[in-house]
């Protein structure tokens, strides 16, 4: 192959116009530095976005793009998905946008699974609108459309996303660029929808959202490290770890001790079913974040929508042959002139 | 209704008709019938089945479906009737017929809603069985009209539907429930006796439906049969009438019955072999636009991909993803969903990708009328973006036009790299006619080219592809689909450069862009308007999409008595043929039928200056042309 590619072969010649410090350069760079380990010649890449911070983000990569409109690209993507199933699709989103605006169509993508990669960047707060509470600010934020304090109970992402059936799920931190690119390359690899949540800062609006998964002493005790296989277990040389209730068969945070130490919860992300990954999406405390688990929640392999409407089309002409216009239009009951 | 020109003399109305007696057979040159029951009754099939037999036997036809809302309303009641209108003649005709020679009437509500437009003197056949107290008194009447003196103007036939039916079939062993539902057959034998149908079709169509439950297609062939017999044999029914097929008024060719739905889909997957494209279809289920995401979704082996989205914003959003990507991209819907498509209309206008926007106009606002029809969505499909948006507008005249039509929407979507709509309505939608189909060489070339290298020299010498450069004749941008080495670029709802595509907020920039695009819409070819007018007249009427057939009909019968009209058709509402203002000049009065409070008519006072007389109805039914007669007539006398 002559895929050479490097980071600098996915930057576009538009000048980069997110506020000084903002979480999306980091992603941004994380992605036109892992693109070229796909192996996809970069005219079969396509990004599109909806509307708000985030969306910009095609306008940055070279590759094909677009930038729709409110909460509508996961549905524009899904066309193009499905009747281009050789490229590679990716959507890129906000809270907002997804979340708002775009819930309808982000939960029908998932549920259908078509071949998307949707990468929600979450920074709590609506920015391009300059300082909004979103539909994931913590209840009681105070915004200048919220001067008494939001109302609004927020959604979790995660648990969103495994409710409507999602096949893939994850969550990363724009900061953590090792850890991201993992989650990206995982997505990549997954057939079907994949949801990749990012925690991205907002400096202007919501400057330290994530502060406590992103500072280190702070971080050991409130991120949630999830491995395929491991033991789910964090803190301070993993003192800590989560372990089912028996009563209620919720999880929960512990101490971990010689005696409950086989009972700590091994994660499994190809688990049919996706009620432990859900309980695992219950432990982060909304407020605080306390106890956010991140990693791949859920990665499990389910027929891909564009791939069973390709082979739908296949089995027609098997069928019935390839299509006859002639006798189509002349159908069973004609009369001559 | 064809679209052949229309000869010069024309045969007598029906009621005007010789009626040559012979022994037991009387000529007529048209007839109007109607079928009305309970919507669990049947009666668009049995419509249906009669249209096929019409069609078959040649004779020209134009149908009106007419259902309410409810699947099942309740049953006996006067807002769960359900009707088909059938006029078919043996010359060409435009409408499916104002007044109602024969009306077929399966219960009381049905007589009660469809007698005001049976004609004085129209046969009328009830099914008796079913005009006892109960039925009488849902359908609102305090006596039964079978017994009193109130039917006395209609040559009226009472015939106990459902008991005959349920004797015909005692050796099939059916339930008396099942036995029943073939009472529709039943009446179909009789009405098909009465007008000499041919009845193979039916007995093979039978057969295919049920071809599962051979003993119930036994048993509908059966009461068919009894039908036809019970005619023969009846004193009651003396008389059945012929009418001749109408041989000289249709072109040499091959012909087959079709409803505007079924030949806007077909317009579609032709355009698509045309285009030599794949044809993806976004939609979301509405009445009365299902039928297309029905009918292409069977023809996945033609390579359609066709996709059943979350809603109308989705259906639309997928749709405009597929252009983006190479498709034919199509999506269709109809009353609340053209309002969800607005803001994606918006950015396929800002992204100048083709796409066509089928609107199965109905009765409006919000939810309205779904099974009527209405022409009231052109100024929304004119205007109804944010910002100045520009977009095509096509409009089918007749139920066969829609396969024309269709295919006219797509070469100004491909070569303009625009979104178009397409503006059909419930009437034509459901309504049928006789179709000339094609020969595939008849069909033109829609054939498109991708961007493929770059198109642009930077002043430094190198060499670009510009998404936003244009063609200089049609203003159309280049198509460069994913996929394709060397193009690739972003684009979106943000305003443009003009060339490069790259985001602007330049102020000149943005006027220019403003001003390009909508040079683009007014550039695109249309043929000119053509103007039918034999006489040299004062008044002009203009139509638009599906009033074609009544307001045809209507200047035909003034011309009959001697008026002076001129009749002109718009099937190109955006932009508008280039010669419309001088043809609008040329006239002392203009009027201009819809159905709609004048949208038209606002459209080209306000383009033209032009003093339009409107004319409007509102009903949820086509115009008549006996009526529209009567308003182009006082016009007339009135310029």
């Amino acid at each position: 192959m002559r895929l050479e590619l490097s980071a600098r072969d996915f930057k576009s010649d538009q000048e980069v116009r997110w506020c000084p410090g903002c979480g999306d350069y980091a992603i941004l760079s994380a992605v036109q530095g892992f693109m070229p380990e796909l192996g996809v010649a970069r005219e079969n890449i396509v990004f599109i976005s909806g509307i708000g911070c985030s969306s910009r983000f095609p306008y940055y990569m070279n590759t094909y793009g677009m930038h729709s409109i409110h909460g509508r690209a996961p549905a524009i993507a899904t066309g193009l998905a499905v009747s281009r199933p050789d490229l590679s699709v990716w959507v890129v989103t906000g809270d907002g946008d997804a979340l708002s605006i775009g819930g309808n169509h982000l939960i029908h993508a998932l549920r259908r699974n078509v071949n998307l990669k949707i990468l929600l960047f979450n920074n709590r707060i609506y920015g391009l609108t300059k300082g909004q509470y979103s539909p994931t600010s913590e209840l009681g934020k105070i915004t200048k459309s919220t001067p008494m304090g939001s109302l609004d109970a927020p959604f979790n992402p995660v648990s969103l996303a495994l409710g409507a059936e999602a096949s893939f799920v994850a969550r990363t931190v724009d900061s953590d660029r090792k850890h991201l690119t993992e989650v990206l390359r995982a997505a990549h690899r997954h057939p079907g929808t994949a949801l990749v949540e990012i925690y991205q800062n907002c400096n202007i609006f919501n400057d330290g959202a994530f502060e406590v998964l992103k500072d280190r002493q702070q971080a050991q005790e409130s991120v949630i490290r999830l491995e395929h296989g491991r033991p789910v277990r964090f803190g301070a040389d993993g003192a800590k770890g989560v372990v089912r209730d028996r009563a209620t068969g919720e999880l929960k945070v512990v101490e971990v001790t010689p005696q409950n130490e086989a009972d700590v919860l091994v994660h499994d992300a190809h688990a049919a079913s996706p009620t432990t990954a859900f309980a695992l999406s219950r432990l982060a405390d909304p407020q605080t974040l306390h106890h956010t688990p991140i990693g791949v929640f859920r990665d499990v392999e389910r027929p891909v929508y564009d791939t069973t409407m390709a082979d739908q089309l296949e089995a027609a002409v098997e069928q019935h042959g390839k299509g006859d216009l002639a006798a189509v239009l002349a159908g069973t009951d004609t009369w001559s002139r | 209704m064809t679209a052949a020109p229309h000869p010069s003399t024309h045969p007598p109305a029906a009621s005007e008709a010789s009626a040559e007696t012979s022994s037991r057979t009387e000529r007529l040159s048209r007839v109007v019938i109607r079928f009305a029951g309970d919507s669990g009754d049947g009666m668009q099939l049995t419509g249906d089945r009669f249209t096929s037999e019409t069609a078959s036997f040649g004779n020209d036809l134009s149908t009106l479906p007419n259902f309410p809302a409810e699947i099942r309303a309740p049953a006996g009641t006067l807002g769960g009737v359900s009707s088909f209108q059938l006029h078919f003649a043996d010359h060409d005709i435009l409408t499916p017929g104002d007044a109602v020679d024969v009306l077929v009437a399966m219960n009381p509500a049905a007589l009660k809603a469809n007698l005001a437009d049976l004609r004085p003197g129209g046969e009328l056949l009830v099914n008796s069985d079913e005009f006892d107290s109960r039925a009488l008194t849902k359908a609102g009447y305090d006596a039964s009209p079978l017994d009193d003196d109130s039917l006395q103007g209609y040559r009226l036939h009472p015939v106990p539907l459902t008991s005959l039916t349920v004797e015909a079939l005692k050796e099939f062993g059916l339930s008396r429930k099942e036995a029943q539902r073939a009472k529709n057959m039943f009446a179909l034998g009789l009405l098909s006796w009465m007008y000499h149908r041919p009845t193979e079709g039916t007995e093979k169509f039978l057969k295919s439906k049920f071809a599962k439950k051979p003993e119930i297609a036994a048993a509908n062939i059966a009461a068919f049969k009894a039908g036809w017999n019970f005619g023969e044999t009846t004193e009651d029914f003396a008389v059945s009438y012929e009418i001749a097929p109408a041989a000289d008024t249709f072109p040499s060719g091959t012909y087959r019955n079709i409803s505007g739905n079924l030949a806007l889909s077909y317009g579609l997957l032709t355009a698509a072999r045309q285009a030599d494209l794949p044809l993806f279809l976004g939609s979301y289920p509405i009445t009365p636009a299902s039928d297309i995401l029905h009918e292409l979704s069977k023809h996945k082996n033609f390579g359609v991909r066709t996709f059943q989205a979350e809603d109308e914003i989705a259906a639309a959003g997928a749709a405009l993803g597929a252009a983006f990507g190479g498709s034919l991209a199509v999506t269709s819907n109809s009353g609340p969903g053209m309002a969800l498509k607005s803001e994606t209309i918006g950015l396929a206008v800002a992204l100048e990708l083709p796409m066509v926007i089928v609107d199965i106009q109905r009765g409006g606002p919000s939810t309205g009328l779904p099974t009527k029809t209405e022409q009231a969505d052109l100024l929304q499909t004119m205007y109804g973006r944010n910002g100045e948006a520009p977009v095509p507008i096509v409009a089918p005249r007749t139920p066969a036009d829609c396969f024309d039509a269709a295919l006219e929407a797509v070469r100004i979507a491909l070569t303009y790299r625009t979104p178009v709509y397409l503006l059909s309505d419930g009437y034509l939608a459901n309504g049928t006619e006789p179709w000339r189909i094609p020969e595939l060489h008849e069909l033109p070339d829609l054939r498109v080219n991708f961007a493929d290298g770059p198109n642009h020299t930077l002043d430094d010498g190198t060499e670009v592809f510009w998404p936003y450069k244009r063609d200089p004749l049609t203003l159309a941008r280049p198509w460069a689909i994913p996929g394709t080495p060397g193009l690739e670029h972003r684009i979106g709802g943000i305003e443009k450069q003009d060339g490069s595509g790259s985001i602007s907020y330049d102020p000149a920039n943005h006027d220019f862009m403003v001003r390009t695009r909508q040079a683009k819409v007014d550039g695109v070819w249309v043929p000119d308007v053509e103007v039918d007018d034999p006489h040299g007249a004062n008044t002009l009427v203009l139509g638009w999409g599906s009033t074609y057939g009544p307001v045809t009909a209507a200047v035909r019968r003034l011309r009959r008595a001697g008026e002076r009209i001129a009749q002109a058709h718009l099937r190109h509402v955006s932009p508008f043929p280039r010669n419309l203002g001088e043809v609008l000049g040329r006239y002392e009065r203009v009027v201009v039928p819809e159905m709609n409070l004048g949208q038209l008519a606002t459209l080209l006072r306000a383009r033209y200056l032009v003093d339009v007389h409107s004319h409007t109805q509102v009903s949820g039914m086509p115009f008549k042309a006996e009526q529209l007669a009567a308003v182009l007539k006082e016009e007339i006398h009135a310029a």
